[in-house]
């Protein structure tokens, strides 16, 4: 690299002149503009005395501050144990948890602050109060080491012959890139040997799987489900698995409403989906995931709190506001013999958020 | 060889007393079994500048080692498996539900150990200052250009320490296993399922299973505690390193210059003032954790997929990714012709945001391509003297901040009795043109305040005291500043925009013209300082 400076655009200081372009075929750099007739660094100004430096009676002043700051630290230090010790939790009082936390944190609070303030008042008032100048260097090494290592290289790769084996140098990059690839394919079993695209498109929800409340997991009859209200739904069976019961839930969570048939805008085609103005559609938002719990019974609106997208119930579950991707799926029901509410099958379509072979 | 310290000049003539006798026989077996004098020769006097500014990375790192401390604490606690138990401790309304050994093990802290709940709080808030105050200090960095060469590589990992702190807060926020932090994660796989061709995959390997699996906690647990902490470690050290061998920036005041630095020796004054700027971060933040609650997760209950409550937010720090996931427009969902579903309503933020940390990590190369300019800086930029810069700065504050206000957009909504689509709508605007509206504004406020600058260094300033004239006229009389003053107000360099030139081949390529145009923008509107020649044509 070039050493030379550009005299023409030069600084006042060696250090800040504007270092000539090295390549030449690179544009010229913008450059500061430099004046001659620039303001010089008036260097420093007088010093200012602190009142400690100035009277010896405000010295001793803070001196006596200070300890006492550090003497206060101790006693906070000693009160935090004091504290841990007298104000126990008891189990059936919550309001000791309460104590406990506040004396225990004003004990250590006050050992802690002591220290700090009165450690930072004595460097500011009674330590050595003059600043001291250190030179910079330029951050480059300087030119011999810099020939030096490039020297060491060159020596290298002579004793080794790095860049004329050629075949040698690149096989060994080759096999270093490979050798992390046996650890890529240890990860693959961080999840069972399932395919979890056709996990997605599947749910708990079959023919005659009756509708039942969330938590309790009790059967709905069509007959509880009055006009204008809305139910929590899981698939009879869910609140009783042993396994999986989070992972099914998270994919069969539903919300059921009933609404004046006249208000009920069905698409034809899905016209025997509902039961009497009763429709029930996934509560796994088609954003990213979060449950759909709020119900807005005068608008027949569902709103997603996480990412606030609004659903029309009255008109299939579109979207009408907010980042969802497309309507809720809707899950098609009916009555059993005995009036409960159940699935005519699964949902017809993958549940919650989008991913890449969802269509397929 | 003995490097007894050297005693105070006054007391030279009494013999060195049982502590210094002591000091010096262990500095001088220390000493002779790992050259340790070398270590205080080379950093025991090194120069800090002092500016308050100059504490927010102190911050940092002080919070950070809070962090660890009251974490450490609570790994002696803590049990991040997801095995389903029955609750049985003494927070009534939750006992006997099921949930997770993690969520409970988590109220016990809380409810059963003294301190315990102290501990977490502690954590939880040092946490949130720790992402804060480097926040803070990067708006420092870069608004001071302190990231000028030769800096971009602290810059860089310093950005890496930034990203490094959103994923330890974001592992450690989900270890509880609340319905809080579920919902976090459940939104988290949801962004991940968008991922094109791998999406779905990724999900199932990070979760062991189908969300939720019973892996994830103990899996993020073991990045929290182990992998990223090692990982911030080792990145801190580079950091400090780095701000060793570069030195600290100062501001231009009388006697700073480029070349020299000028301070408070590392021994006593600095040590003592960081030292105990260290026990005032720790104090304040047990002060704050014994007064005011955090995350008070027996309010959530456990995690289940389906209940969820009205206003949930995000920690602060991840606001922004939530805000942008809120502000996308409905149905941007599109199957191409092959069948495979591209979900640009989560691609299209996850892109932007993408962008949007690299464009925070990359801009210090950014500039120095534009402006050409390669020497050293070691002296803070005062912000105005750089306009565009700092109008950059404000545009990315004004971006992120309209995205972070985006997260509480329900919140909003409530509080100020507005619709929540008026509230969208009206982020969703300060979002794609809040920036150029701060980019302009900050532009001219920093030329504005440049004239001002100017003004009062060629005029002097106000005087207060007002005199009049014989024809009967008042005037106020200014007064000129001193040369100490003054050199605060005209000690910046004046750049030229990049002229075109042909290369050796006698082309103009594109990249010139290009970065010939940036350079022009950042250029073209400019304060040149006020020279000797100008002040002193002026008092004619």
């Amino acid at each position: 690299m070039a050493e030379a400076h550009d005299s023409a655009h030069g600084g006042e200081t060696p250090g800040t002149a504007v270092a000539q372009q090295q390549d030449h075929s690179a544009p010229a750099p913008a450059v500061a503009v430099v004046r001659s007739d620039r303001f010089p660094n008036p260097g420093f100004p007088p010093e200012r005395l602190r009142v400690t430096d100035l009277d010896p009676k405000k010295e001793k002043q803070a001196e006596r501050t200070i300890s006492a700051l550090f003497f206060l630290s101790i006693i906070g230090s000693v009160f935090a144990v004091a504290a841990y010790i007298l104000f126990p939790i008891d189990n059936l009082d919550p309001s000791t948890i309460r104590l406990n936390n506040m004396f225990l944190g004003i004990g250590i609070t006050l050992g802690l602050l002591g220290v700090g303030i009165g450690a930072v008042h004595w460097s500011k008032a009674l330590m050595h109060g003059h600043e001291l100048v250190e030179e910079r260097h330029p951050t480059r090494g300087s030119d011999e080491s810099r020939e030096r290592a490039v020297e060491i290289f060159r020596e290298a790769n002579a004793e080794s012959g790095f860049t004329r084996r050629s075949l040698v140098r690149n096989t060994l990059i080759g096999a270093v890139i490979a050798t992390p690839i046996p650890a890529i394919a240890l990860f693959r079993d961080l999840a069972p040997a399932k395919d979890p695209v056709a996990l997605l498109k599947h749910t708990m929800w079959d023919t005659g799987v009756r509708l039942a409340r969330d938590p309790s997991g009790t059967p709905i009859k069509a007959s509880e489900v009055t006009i204008g209200s809305a139910f929590h739904v899981i698939p009879e069976g869910l609140a009783e698995l042993e396994y999986h019961r989070l992972e099914e839930k998270a994919k069969a969570a539903v919300l059921l409403m009933r609404l004046p048939v006249d208000e009920l805008n069905e698409d034809p085609a899905k016209a025997d989906w509902s039961y009497d103005g009763i429709v029930a559609y996934s509560k796994i938002c088609t954003h990213v995931g979060c449950p759909v719990a709020l119900y807005e019974q005068q608008t027949h609106h569902l709103l997603c709190p996480c990412h606030q997208s609004q659903f029309d119930v009255a008109d299939h579950c579109k979207v009408i506001f907010g980042p969802a991707a497309r309507p809720l799926p809707q899950l098609p029901i009916t009555v059993d013999d005995e009036g409960y509410l159940v699935a005519q099958s699964d949902f017809t379509e993958p549940v919650g958020p989008s991913f890449w072979e969802r269509a397929l | 060889m003995s490097t007894t310290a050297t005693p105070p000049a006054s007391s030279a003539e009494t013999a060195p007393g049982r502590g210094m006798r002591f000091t010096g026989w262990a500095s001088n077996y220390v000493d002779e079994r790992t050259s340790a004098s070398t270590a205080v020769k080379a950093l025991g006097r090194k120069i800090f500048p002092d500016h308050w500014s100059f504490m927010l990375g102190e911050v940092a790192l002080y919070s950070f080692i809070v962090i660890l401390l009251s974490g450490t604490f609570l790994t002696f606690f803590f049990d991040p498996s997801m095995t389903e138990v029955e609750y049985s401790g003494s927070y009534v309304p939750l006992q006997g539900i099921p949930m997770s050994v993690a969520y409970h093990s988590a109220l016990d802290i809380s409810f059963e150990i003294r301190g315990g709940l102290l501990m977490r709080q502690v954590h939880h808030w040092a946490a949130l200052l720790f992402v804060a105050a480097i926040g803070l200090h990067m708006l420092r960095v870069f608004f001071t250009g302190a990231f000028r060469k030769p800096r971009e590589f602290n810059w860089v990992i310093g950005f890496l320490l930034f990203v490094m702190a959103m994923a330890l807060g974001f592992t450690g926020y989900s270890l509880p296993d609340d319905l809080l932090s579920g919902n976090g994660l459940r939104i988290i796989d949801g962004m991940i399922k968008a991922v094109p061709v791998a999406g779905a995959w990724i999900s199932y390997l990070l979760f062991g299973d189908e969300f939720p699996g019973t892996d994830i906690i103990p899996r993020l647990y073991v990045l929290h505690i182990m992998l990223l902490p090692a990982i911030t470690i080792a990145l801190i050290g580079i950091h400090m390193v780095l701000l060793i061998v570069n030195k600290h920036t100062q501001f231009a005041a009388p006697g700073r210059t480029n070349d020299n630095v000028v301070g408070a020796p590392v021994l006593p004054a600095f040590a003592a003032k960081a030292g105990g700027f260290f026990f005032i971060v720790f104090g304040v933040i047990v002060l704050i954790a014994s007064f005011f609650t955090i995350n008070p997760i027996w309010n959530y209950g456990p995690y289940d997929p389906s209940p969820v409550s009205a206003g949930t937010q995000p920690d602060w720090y991840i606001g922004f990714a939530d805000g942008a996931l809120r502000l996308i427009p409905p149905n941007l969902d599109f199957v191409d012709p092959l069948g495979y579903t591209w979900a640009f309503g989560v691609l299209i933020p996850l892109v932007g945001l993408l962008v949007f940390l690299a464009a925070v990590a990359l801009y210090p190369f950014f500039e120095a391509w534009v402006t050409g300019d390669r020497r050293e800086h070691h002296i803070a930029e005062r912000p105005r003297n750089a306009p565009v810069r700092t109008a950059i700065g404000a545009a990315g504050i004004t971006f992120y901040a309209a995205l972070w206000a985006a997260a509480s957009s329900d919140i909003i909504a409530t509080h100020f009795r507005l619709s929540i689509e008026g509230v969208i709508h009206a982020l969703q605007f300060a979002t794609v043109v809040g920036p150029f509206i701060a980019f302009f504004i900050t532009k001219r406020v920093c030329l504005a305040l440049q004239r001002k600058d100017r003004e009062i260094a060629l005029h002097g300033f106000e005087s207060g005291r007002v005199v009049r004239l014989p024809g009967g006229e008042y005037i106020e009389v200014h007064e000129q500043l001193d040369d100490f003053e003054r050199w605060r107000l005209v000690s910046f360099d004046e750049y030229q925009p990049l002229m075109i030139r042909p290369n050796d081949q006698g082309k103009i390529t594109v990249s010139q013209r290009v970065r010939a145009g940036l350079s022009r923008w950042f250029f073209e509107d400019r304060i040149a300082p006020v020279t000797m020649n100008e002040l002193e044509s002026q008092k004619h």
